[in-house]
């Protein structure tokens, strides 16, 4: 619904939402320019200065002192009215003042694309729009990143979500208070605003008529500061029947041109004075650097709108076609799905296809579609994502309320696939209790509950295989999620470690294709495109296969060179295939980038853990390590005579200053240790770099990680931080399989 | 245009019963300059014999809060208690024209009444009596000149 609230005006209204914006920064430079080259008021009063123009151009008719501090005087010089540019401090004139064409222009672009009515109707949508989008923007971002506390926490995802994001951020409060008070005016242009307007001062009907007096001798006049004025209407030149029309910030009245006194003073109502504050900040005339502020936001709204598209387009282009479908009353399985993005749809049709063509009728149905009852059902399963922290995604916020009107029947049994990222906190903690809820709801369990990190297709087909197996025939689930555009990628040489300690670990060193990706292709997260850093993830495509398996990679594009370490898994289909290939050898490969897995810049520390070949990547950030930030390296093998891997580099590194420390750790030597063993021992020194802003990433297997992250709280524990407290601020990354 | 409005404005008035009707329905028409800057605020008004305001015909331009830059009329109209709702309507833009039915006392033709107009731009120009005409049956359909924004006027009856 949020999102719907925030995509739909998003796609309607952006075009002239972008539109206004643009115009609206060329206007705020209105007040900037106007305060860089007018000239401040002086000490002069309003009777001298009113005294020496009248002097100087004896048709006056009025001066006005604009919110800029600029004066301006209105005379007639026989044909109509002139403008004359006056000095704020000494009264002198300057010369005939020429309003800008182009801000004249621009505001009436800005306010009625010179549409009259229908335009001011257009621009005031356009206002309610941008404060529509920006307030649901800021729920929709406080919602997906797990709470209002975690509003700026680090963006996750593709380049255009991410710039949408950041962007966002920085500019929300400029574009809420442009928009409100964009749509006050725009209310008040359409007369729905009583009490705005300045009254009608009636004009004295008790005029002294008698002899007028010098400017300059008029009592009220000289009692009124220049900062005060607003404008002053001189009275018709031999009519002693007419007055002094004065307007101040504070009110509008007349004075006696004879007798210099106040005739009435009307002060502005409390309407009025809000108001005028409202227009102040809209226009920032008056208050110049707040103009600029809104101007600077509002260049934000172009990119977001065309960022915000594509995301829209993006998400729209992901969404599964599911076909063959079978009604809710004669499946005899259900796949009940729970997403938020799309990608768990994706899995939700292989399965369903693959059932489909293993002979049995499937209804597939968002989880808030949950029906009362599934008469001929056998089977129930659910594929659920988790959003922001630990709360039901999009299409699932209904279901747990209307599981309480759902009937089982007896022998349905369940099954129950969580989707997630491990990196989060609550890592499927919507699936685990997706689980519980239908287990207590009396339902036979089918299978234990499962899930999968990162949308693993590899973890997918082995679910699919149990699944298989509890059903009594062979389930292949070949998931493929839109895989990228593969290239051909020849090896150019190889290193062999390991083989001596049963842990055979390859160096594969691949020629790069020599074209480069297009910024389209980024703004789409096109992976296809070969441009990549070290953390960045490599999909290999064994031959005969059609499900990608990902490896981290351990060199940048700008090397020219694609770099990964692979251990040989015994069966593992893409593993054994890599460690069979001979220089000269091609493989299919995409690049899938893995832009939350990245060393902090700046000048704190960074400390790298890793184990076997999960130092790929981190032996990478180390050679890009150009800046020398402080890196400490913690590495984990089986026997430094054998699976050292990157032994050199870390040595000339350690010389060269790209590393600071490195820290070892062997477990098929005498005293031998694992990694996370090796940094339970330098708690002090641990803590000590936490305490200094240090980030730590983790690259390795499960096992591995779980050690370390047990090791790390409790190098942690007397400084009241934790792994999670690290990880919400972005300090703690893993890259783990 | 005048000449077709008139025609009509002839045939609608010959069906009305003289003798009976105070006010005579009459059309304005006014065809604006092309300046620089929004829409104008224009007053249309009557000035008795002795020059003091009379009575308002027709105001372009709604807030009210603009309406003091439109410095002849608004010494009259300020103490006049008028209202001014129904003949109110938009302001009127830069080489824009507008028309307009307005209905005239017949007692005020050819009694030394004139009917002046106003006109104003924001950031622009206050024109006080853009145009100023005796009202007399002489002056129907005949286009006069203005001073400032005005740049054709006439009023037919």
């Amino acid at each position: 619904m949020l999102r719907r609230l925030h995509s739909l005006p998003g796609l309607i209204a952006g075009l002239i939402v972008a539109f206004m914006a643009v115009s609206g920064v060329v206007l705020s430079l209105q007040p900037v320019l106007d305060h860089a080259t007018s000239a401040q008021a002086g000490s002069m009063s309003v009777a001298a200065l009113a005294q020496t123009v009248s002097d100087a151009l004896p048709g006056v008719t009025r001066i006005a002192h604009a919110a800029s501090g600029a004066i301006t005087a209105y005379y007639d010089a026989g044909a109509g009215e002139v403008a004359a540019s006056i000095d704020p401090a000494t009264g002198k004139v300057l010369g005939a003042a020429t309003p800008s064409p182009v801000f004249a222009f621009f505001t009436e672009l800005h306010r009625s694309l010179f549409l009259d009515m229908n335009g001011r109707l257009a621009s005031g949508l356009g206002a309610l729009a941008i404060v529509v989008l920006a307030a649901s923007g800021l729920f929709l971002l406080a919602n997906r990143l797990g709470g209002w506390r975690k509003l700026f926490t680090t963006a996750k995802g593709t380049l255009s979500q991410r710039l949408h994001v950041e962007l966002a951020r920085l500019a929300v409060v400029g574009l809420l208070v442009s928009g409100f008070t964009g749509l006050v005016m725009s209310l008040n242009s359409f007369g729905l605003l009583p009490g705005t307007d300045a009254p009608l001062v009636a004009f004295p009907t008790s005029v002294d008529g008698g002899t007028p007096a010098p400017v300059a001798a008029l009592t009220a006049l000289q009692g009124l500061s220049l900062t005060e004025l607003r404008e002053i209407n001189f009275p018709y030149a031999g009519d002693a029947s007419d007055v002094f029309t004065v307007i101040t910030a504070s009110g509008q009245g007349y004075i006696d041109q004879a007798t210099g006194a106040w005739l009435s003073f009307v002060p502005n109502g409390l309407g009025q004075t809000i108001y005028e504050t409202i227009y102040m900040l809209h226009t920032g005339q008056g208050l110049w650097w707040f103009g600029a502020l809104l101007g600077l936001a509002s260049l934000s709204v172009p990119v977001l709108a065309a960022t915000g598209t594509l995301i829209w387009w993006l998400r729209r282009r992901n969404q599964p076609r599911l076909v063959g479908t079978v009604a809710a009353r004669q499946a005899d399985t259900v796949i009940l799905v729970g997403s938020e993005g799309n990608s768990t749809w994706g899995f939700a049709a292989t399965l369903q296809a693959a059932l489909t063509a293993a002979g049995h009728k499937v209804h597939a149905a968002p989880m808030n579609g949950l029906a009362t009852s599934y008469p001929a059902a056998r089977q129930i399963l659910v594929l659920t994502a988790t959003y922001g922290d630990g709360t039901a995604p999009a299409s699932a916020k209904a279901f747990l309320s209307r599981l309480a009107q759902f009937a089982p029947l007896p022998g349905q049994r369940f099954a129950v696939l969580g989707f997630g990222d491990r990196s989060f906190a609550h890592f499927c903690r919507f699936a685990e209790d997706t689980d519980q809820a239908l287990r207590l709801k009396g339902l036979e369990p089918l299978l234990a509950y499962d899930s999968i990190d990162r949308q693993s297709a590899q973890s997918f087909a082995q679910w699919g295989n149990g699944l298989g197996a509890a059903l009594g025939h062979e389930l292949a689930l070949a998931h493929v999620p839109v895989l990228p555009a593969t290239r051909e990628l020849t090896l150019l040489e190889r290193t062999d470690f390991g083989t001596e300690v049963q842990a055979p670990t390859a160096v594969l060193r691949f020629a790069l294709p020599t074209d480069k990706a297009s910024l389209l292709d980024r703004l789409l997260g096109r992976g296809q495109a070969l441009r990549f850093e070290p953390g960045d993830l490599v999909g290999i495509v064994p031959p005969g296969d059609s499900v990608p398996r990902y490896y981290s990679l351990a060199s940048s594009s700008r090397d020219d060179v694609l770099e990964i370490c692979v251990r040989k898994v015994a069966g593992g289909v893409c593993s054994e295939f890599l460690h069979g290939l001979e220089p000269g050898q091609a493989v299919s490969a995409f690049i899938k980038r893995n832009p939350d897995f990245r060393p902090q810049s700046g000048k704190a520390p960074v400390i790298l853990i890793g184990a076997g070949a999960g130092i790929g990547p981190l032996a990478g950030f180390v050679q890009a390590n150009r800046r020398h930030q402080p890196y400490y390296l913690y590495f984990g093998g089986r026997d430094p005579a054998s699976d050292f891997l990157y032994a050199p580099l870390l040595r000339a590194a350690l010389v060269d200053h790209r590393l600071a420390g490195l820290a070892t750790a062997f477990s098929r030597v005498v005293g031998g240790r694992y990694v996370q063993d090796r940094v339970r021992e330098d708690a002090e020194g641990i803590r000590k770099l936490v305490a200094n802003g240090a980030q730590i990433m983790v690259c390795g297997g499960q096992q591995m990680a779980q050690g370390v992250r047990e090791s790390i709280e409790f190098c942690l524990a007397p400084l009241g931080e934790s792994v999670s407290s690290l990880r919400a601020k972005g300090r703690y990354l893993e890259d783990v399989y | 245009m005048l000449k077709k409005i008139t025609a009509v404005l002839l045939l609608a008035t010959a069906f009305s019963a003289p003798g009976l009707a105070y006010a005579k329905d009459a059309t304005l028409a006014i065809q604006m300059t092309g300046y620089q800057g929004p829409p104008a605020y224009l007053a249309v008004y009557l000035t008795k014999p002795d020059g003091s305001y009379d009575s308002t015909l027709w105001v372009a331009g709604g807030k009210s809060k603009y309406y003091r830059h439109l410095r002849g009329w608004i010494r009259g109209v300020s103490n006049s208690n008028e209202r001014l709702d129904s003949i109110t309507g938009a302001s009127v833009g830069s080489g824009r024209s507008m028309e307009v039915g307005i209905s005239i006392a017949d007692a005020l033709i050819d009694a030394g009444y004139s009917i002046h107009v106003d006109t104003a731009v924001e950031h622009g120009a206050e024109n006080v009596d853009d145009v100023v005409l005796p009202l007399t049956q002489a002056i129907s359909g005949t286009v006069v000149a203005g001073n400032g924004y005005i740049s054709a006027m006439a009023v037919t009856f």
